[in-house]
C-alpha cells in the first residue's frame, strides 16, 4: 500500500513560445509514491513553479504524460480536470489566494462545497477542524481580506486540505512565514503524511525545511538534476 | 453536475460586494422597463381612448340613401342603339326618397346575421328651432336611444339629463349643447321645432348632449324614433339610416360590399370611413415601440458594461476558483447567475416604477371639451406589457452577460497566478 505510486511524470517538457521560444522543462521523469513527502528546490527561475502547475493539471499545454494513482491526466477535458483537481489535488499557490469578499470560513469551505459529497454541517465542521490545526479557528469569521500574510496563508493549507485530498503541492507555502509558524507547517504535513497516508509535493528554497522531508528533488534550467 | 446553490451564493456576495455597481446595473434595467411599460401603458391607453372616441361611435357599416344620378340611363335600357355611341346631357339625380326602401326586412335581416351584434335605424329630419321670432336651422335625429347606448355608447354623450326619458316620454328631445346654450334653454325647457313643411311642435328638453365636436353640437339634437316620424307624419317604416355594428369590426368592408349589390342601398364600412385614423394608430405603436426597445438596448449594454468590469477585476477569484476545483462552466454560471440577478431586481423594480407611475397618470386630472366623458389621463394596465417588460428585461440581460460570462470560462487561471 506505502508503495503505490500516486503520481508520475513522464517525459515532460514545456516550451513557452513568447516572447521567444524558450524551453522551460526539460525531460522531467520521476514518480511520487503514497505517503511521501517530497520536496523540491532549485534556483529562482529554474521552472518549479511552471512544473507544479502542469502536474496540478491547471496547465495542460505540455508535452508528455502525466499519471494520477494510475489515471492518465493528459488529454483530458478540462471539466474533467476540474473535477479531479477538487477531489484529489489540494494546492498552495506561491502567494497566498484567497478569495477577499469572502470569509476565511467560506474560503475554506468552498472548495467541498463545489464537490458536494458532504452536507453543509459536516463540511463547515470539517472547514473549523482543518482552521484549528493551523491554529487560525479564531479569524474564521473574519473577511479573508482583513487577516494578515502569514494568517492567509495558513488559510490557504487549510483549504488545500478540505477534501481530503490524495496529494496536496505547495508553491513555497511557508514562504510568508516565520519560523514557529513555518514550524507548525512542518509537523501538520508530517502527521498528514504520517497519519492519512497523504503525499505532498512541496517547493522551497528553505534547506532547512527540505532536509526534513523524505526526499529532495533538484532542478536547474529546466532539469531535474537530482532525484 | 452542477451545484446550484454554491453558485447562487458566489454571485450573490459578489454583487453584495459592490452594491453601488450592481445597482447602477439594475438601476439601467428598471429605467428601461419602467419607462417602457409607462410608454406602452400610456400610449395604447391614449390609442384605447382615440379608438373609443371614433370607433365607438361610428357604425361600422353605415345603410343609406344617396341622392345621386342613376348609373343606366333610359337610353340604355334601348335596345335599337344598344351598340351606338349615346351622349346624355345635363344629367340630373334621380328623384328618390331620402327613405331607406324595405328598410324593416333589411334590419330584419341584418339583426339575424350572427357576426351581427346590432342594426339599428335612425331617421334624419331637418328642422328649425323657434325661439320667438328666430328660426335656427338644425338636425332632429330620430333614434332608438336603448339601442344606441347599448351599441354606440350614446350615454357618454349626455352630458346633463338622462338618455332613457327618451323612451320614455313622448315629446322629449336631447337638445345639443351649442344649440341649446344659444337659445338659453336647459334641462325641464321646452323648445318649439319646426318641421320643413311649417309644423310648429313643442319638444320638452330632457337631456343635453355634447359630442365635443361644435358644428354638431350647435344643430344636431335627438328624439325618439316615433317622435320624428310624427313629427314628419311619415309612417313606421320610414327610416333613412341604418346603422351596423358588428363583432368583428375586419368584417366591415365584407359586408358593405354584400349589401351594396344585395340591396339598392349605399353601404359605407368604417374602415373606408377612417382610413387615415388607422395609419394613425399603427405609428403611435411603432414609435412606443422603438423608443422602448432602444431604452432596453441601452440598459442591456449598461449591464454588458459593467459585468466585463467585474470581471476584470475578479480575475484572481476566477482563479482561485478555477484553481481550486471550480470549472470553467460554473464559471460561466457564477457570471450568469449575476447578470440575471441584476435583470431580475431590475426587471422587478421596473414593474413597480412603471405601474406606480402609470398610476400617477392614470390620476392626473385631464379635462377637454372634446372628451365630455374623460376626467384622467388614459392608461391600459394590460398585464401582457408587464411580461414583455420582464422578459425582455431577462433576455437583453442574458446576452449582456452571456459574453463577458464566456471570457471569464475561457480565463486560464495559470496565466493570472502567474501574473502576480
Ligand atoms: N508566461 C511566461 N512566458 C514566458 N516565460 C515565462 C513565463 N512564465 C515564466 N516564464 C519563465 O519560465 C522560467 C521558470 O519560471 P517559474 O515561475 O517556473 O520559476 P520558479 O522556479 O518558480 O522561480 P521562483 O523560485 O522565483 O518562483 C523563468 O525563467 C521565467 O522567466
Ligand atoms: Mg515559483
Amino acid at each position: 500500500m506505502g508503495k503505490e505510486i500516486i503520481l508520475e511524470a513522464k517525459n515532460i517538457n514545456k516550451y513557452f513560445r513568447e516572447p521567444v521560444l524558450f524551453h522551460v522543462l526539460k525531460d522531467i521523469n520521476f514518480t511520487i509514491k503514497n505517503g511521501e513527502f517530497v520536496s523540491i528546490m532549485g534556483k529562482s527561475g529554474c521552472g518549479k513553479s511552471t512544473l507544479l502547475y502542469i502536474l496540478s493539471t491547471m496547465d495542460t499545454d505540455y508535452e508528455g504524460e502525466l499519471y494520477l494513482g494510475g489515471d492518465k491526466l493528459t488529454g483530458k477535458h478540462h471539466e474533467e480536470l476540474a473535477k479531479i483537481r477538487s477531489k484529489h489535488i489540494g494546492f498552495v499557490f506561491q502567494f497566498h489566494y484567497l478569495l477577499s469578499e469572502f470569509t476565511v470560513l467560506e474560503n475554506v469551505m468552498l472548495p467541498a462545497k463545489k464537490l458536494g459529497l458532504k452536507s453543509l454541517q459536516e463540511i463547515e465542521h470539517d472547514a473549523m477542524e482543518k482552521l484549528k490545526l493551523l491554529h487560525i479557528d479564531e479569524q474564521a469569521h473574519k473577511l479573508a481580506s482583513r487577516i494578515s500574510g502569514g494568517q492567509k496563508q495558513r488559510v490557504a493549507i487549510a483549504r488545500a486540505l478540505i477534501n481530503d485530498p490524495d496529494i496536496i503541492m505547495g508553491d513555497e507555502p511557508t514562504g510568508n512565514l516565520d519560523s514557529h509558524n513555518a514550524q507548525n507547517v512542518m509537523e501538520i504535513f508530517k502527521n498528514l503524511v504520517q497519519e492519512r497516508n497523504l503525499s505532498l509535493l512541496i517547493v522551497t528554497h528553505d534547506t532547512d525545511f527540505a532536509t526534513k522531508t523524505d526526499r529532495i528533488i533538484e532542478m536547474e534550467d529546466g532539469y531535474i538534476i537530482k532525484k | 453536475m452542477t451545484n446550484w446553490s454554491i453558485i447562487l451564493s458566489i454571485s450573490k456576495t459578489h454583487l453584495l460586494s459592490r452594491i453601488k455597481q450592481t445597482g447602477v446595473a439594475a438601476l439601467g434595467v428598471t429605467f428601461g422597463i419602467g419607462t417602457f411599460i409607462i410608454l406602452v401603458s400610456f400610449m395604447t391607453g391614449l390609442n384605447g381612448l382615440l379608438d373609443g372616441l371614433i370607433l365607438n361611435r361610428t357604425p361600422h357599416v353605415h345603410i343609406y340613401n344617396e341622392i345621386k344620378p342613376s348609373v343606366k340611363q333610359p337610353i340604355d335600357y334601348y335596345e335599337k342603339v344598344k351598340d351606338g355611341f349615346k351622349i346624355v346631357r345635363s344629367v340630373k339625380p334621380k328623384f328618390t326618397q331620402t327613405k331607406i326602401h324595405n328598410a324593416l326586412p333589411l334590419m330584419k335581416q341584418l339583426n339575424d346575421d350572427p357576426e351581427v351584434k346590432g342594426a339599428i335605424p335612425q331617421l334624419k329630419a331637418q328642422i328649425f328651432y323657434v325661439s320667438g321670432s328666430i328660426e335656427l336651422g338644425g338636425n332632429l335625429v330620430g333614434i332608438d336611444v336603448k339601442e344606441e347606448v347599448r351599441l354606440f355608447n350614446f350615454g357618454d354623450y349626455v352630458v346633463k339629463g338622462d338618455p332613457s326619458a327618451l323612451a320614455n316620454y313622448d315629446n322629449g328631445i336631447l337638445m345639443g349643447a351649442g344649440a341649446a346654450a344659444k337659445m338659453s334653454l336647459d334641462v325641464g325647457n321646452t323648445v318649439q321645432v319646426s318641421t320643413v313643411s311649417g309644423d310648429v311642435f313643442p319638444l320638452k328638453i330632457v337631456g343635453i348632449y355634447q359630442s365635443g365636436l361644435s358644428e354638431i353640437d350647435d344643430i344636431q339634437s335627438y328624439a325618439s324614433l316615433k317622435t320624428v316620424q310624427r313629427i314628419l307624419g311619415e309612417s313606421r317604416n320610414y327610416i333613412t339610416d341604418i346603422n351596423v355594428k358588428l363583432y368583428d369590426i375586419e368584417k366591415a368592408v365584407a359586408l358593405a360590399q354584400r349589401l351594396e349589390k344585395q340591396f339598392d342601398v349605399t353601404a359605407v364600412d368604417i374602415n373606408t370611413a377612417n382610413a387615415q385614423f388607422e395609419t394613425g394608430t399603427a405609428i403611435r405603436n411603432l414609435i412606443t415601440y422603438a423608443v422602448s426597445i432602444t431604452l432596453l438596448i441601452v440598459a442591456g449594454f449598461g449591464i454588458y458594461n459593467i459585468l466585463n468590469m467585474l470581471i476584470y477585476e475578479k480575475m484572481n477569484d476566477i482563479a482561485i476558483l478555477k484553481a481550486t476545483g471550480f470549472s470553467g462552466r460554473d464559471v460561466k454560471y457564477i457570471f450568469m447567475t449575476q447578470a440575471l440577478l441584476i435583470g431580475l431586481v431590475g426587471g422587478f423594480f421596473g414593474i413597480l416604477v412603471g405601474y406606480g407611475i402609470s398610476v400617477v397618470i392614470d390620476n392626473l386630472p385631464f379635462e377637454t371639451q372634446a372628451l365630455p366623458t374623460i376626467k384622467t389621463y388614459p392608461v391600459n394596465y394590460d398585464i401582457s406589457y408587464y411580461v414583455i417588460g420582464v422578459v425582455f428585461a431577462m433576455v437583453s440581460t442574458f446576452l449582456a452577460g452571456y459574453l463577458p460570462a464566456r471570457k471569464a470560462e475561457k480565463i486560464d487561471p495559470v496565466e493570472i497566478i502567474r501574473g502576480q
